[in-house]
């Protein structure tokens, strides 16, 4: 557990973070969305304490952080940013090993530990191990930053748009690919993002900022659906909150018994994608499918009345 | 870079500057035309090998130290400790410059007496400007964000600049060393007026006695040591910088 406390940094005149309290739990990723200049990279850099606070604490699992000597504390915590940061003159394997490296793993321990992390990120060892940043693509370079931030299974990870620096397609499959090795590993995250689609894409918990302030720390269905100020709202956008707020819940949610026609839809699979099925194949009900059987069907009604405002 | 004809002509130079400093005798056909007599085609009061390796020992000693002491001064002022001297430092690397060598060996002569005292004195002062300013611009442009992810994974301070800063830094640095030392191969041979054992004894005995074939026998040997090292120096510089994934600079 991460616990933030009144946490604040000022510069001259300005508190570029004012404040700011927040509890992280253990095994969830933490979304802290805002626009430029409203502080969420100085409180992420503050969490390992490349800035410096002015007052307040961090503790991570009741450790105050201020204790320890600041080379050692980064070494605990998983750090990926944007352009990935890689070491150009070092091969991918010897970037994944660095901090296991540091903490001084034996040679036969930080292998196996390499080969392991590119085999979760679908690298295989054998191709990519020796090869240089500069030879892999945008989105491999990316997934071999992150890997170098799980690599000594920190406590805790901080990611600075760490998916920033790549195109749609693959940032998407980052995303994914993050959520899926995140719940295979129980890893903690707290995750700074510009882009409130994925904050609520990745985020157990949202943390939208403002002008260095916490407006509201909440779970993403509530920060959709119960914006706590103009701003949230706005960062939400009024008009694709429906679509935000059905991309939040599965199928499975919204299923009822009966049949229907046509194509099934994936139990997993979230009511914006059923709702996008459905118009465009003019359908008032789907098939609902799990494991590659029918269980029960959706219909249009269910998902629009999950769309509406929330009392 | 590796191309064969590349190949094939570094070959024939390198095969005709170990010929003309071990066997000089063998060139007195080529340089007798331009001789005053066919007797003094060739220098011979020295020997060509040992003036050579004089030479080349003086220009890698000098630019060795002032390779140490310029990118020792350019890391210090790179921190931020040490911005406030980084004006100082350009200037002074800047006045080692400016000073003609002559100055600086008639100047240290008095101080270090004849030989090749003043000579390293000159040369050192002269590698200090190309190395230290290449420093310089290597260390303000390593990419940011390796730098970031460095200190936020908890490397230290030392291993920062040992593991990832002066590695990154090692190619733009190399190309200010060459700067340095082709540099002070041409200005070794001055070093002779104050008696410093150089090749340069060979040019200033034949500018002395009109033997052009003498300035012609030192001035080609200096020359092409400058273009074997200068080329040495080239491909390093592309092996490192291409590790590196950074462009090819020059």
């Amino acid at each position: 557990m991460i616990e933030i406390d009144a946490l604040t940094k000022i510069y001259g005149e300005t508190r570029a973070v004012d404040a700011v309290s927040m509890t992280v739990e253990t095994s969830s990723i933490t979304a802290i969305v805002g626009t430029s200049g409203s502080g969420k990279t100085t409180l992420l850099r503050m969490v390992n304490r490349l800035v410096e606070p002015s007052s307040g604490e961090v503790r991570i699992n009741g450790e105050r952080t201020a204790d320890m000597a600041p080379y050692k504390l980064r070494r605990r915590i998983g750090y990926a940013i944007q352009g990935h940061g890689l070491f150009p003159h070092h091969s991918v394997g010897r970037n994944i090993g660095a901090v296991p490296r540091l903490l001084g793993w034996s040679k036969k321990d930080i292998r196996a530990r390499v080969d392991e992390l590119l085999e979760l990120f679908g690298m295989e060892p054998d191709a990519f191990r020796d090869r240089f940043p500069h030879e892999l693509s945008g989105g491999q370079q990316q997934r071999v930053g992150v890997a170098r931030a799980l690599a000594s299974r920190p406590d805790l990870m901080l990611m600075d748009e760490p998916f920033g620096a790549l195109d749609p397609i693959i940032r998407a499959r980052a995303q994914e690919d993050l959520r899926r090795i995140q719940r295979q590993l129980g890893s903690t995250i707290m995750l700074v993002t510009h882009d409130m689609d994925e904050a609520i894409r990745l985020g157990d918990r949202v943390a939208v900022m403002d002008g260095g302030k916490l407006v509201q720390y909440a779970p993403p269905e509530e920060i959709v659906s119960r914006p706590a100020s103009d701003f949230v709202a706005e960062m939400v956008g009024d008009n694709e909150r429906p679509i935000r707020l059905l991309a939040l819940i599965p199928v499975a949610d919204a299923m009822e018994e009966g049949n229907a026609e046509g194509p099934a839809v994936a139990a997993t699979a979230s009511l914006r994608d059923a709702l996008a099925m459905g118009l465009w194949s003019a359908r008032d009900a789907l098939p609902v499918e799990r494991d590659g059987e029918v269980v029960g069907r959706v219909t249009m009604d269910a998902i629009r009345a999950r769309a509406e405002r929330p009392e | 870079m590796t191309s064969w004809p590349g190949l094939v002509l570094r070959g024939v130079i390198l095969a005709l500057v170990v010929a003309l400093v071990t066997v000089p005798e063998a060139f007195r056909p080529v340089f007798a035309p331009v001789a005053p007599t066919p007797q003094q085609a060739i220098y011979t009061r020295t020997s060509i090998l040992s003036l050579a390796m004089s030479h080349l020992a003086l220009v890698a000693i000098a630019c060795a130290a002032a390779t140490i002491v310029a990118v020792t001064l350019a890391i210090a002022v790179s921190r931020p400790g040490g911005a406030a001297f980084r004006p100082l430092s350009r200037t002074i690397a800047n006045v080692g410059q400016t000073f003609p060598p002559v100055a600086v060996l008639a100047l240290a002569v008095p101080a270090l007496g004849f030989g090749s005292g003043p000579t390293l004195v000159a040369l050192f002062l002269y590698g200090l400007l190309p190395v230290f300013e290449n420093a310089m611009t290597a260390f303000a442009t390593l990419p940011k964000t390796t730098l970031d992810a460095a200190r936020g994974m908890g490397l230290t301070r030392a291993q920062r600049l040992w593991q990832v800063e002066l590695p990154l830094a090692l190619p733009v640095i190399l190309t200010g060393v060459r700067l340095s030392v082709v540099i002070s191969l041409g200005t070794a041979t001055i070093g002779s007026t104050v008696a410093a054992s150089t090749l340069g004894e060979v040019i200033i005995a034949g500018l002395l006695t009109n033997n052009t074939a003498f300035v012609l026998q030192g001035g080609l040997i200096v020359g092409l040591f400058a273009v074997l090292i200068y080329d040495a120096f080239v491909l390093l510089e592309v092996w490192l910088a291409r590790r590196t994934g950074r462009a090819t600079t020059r």
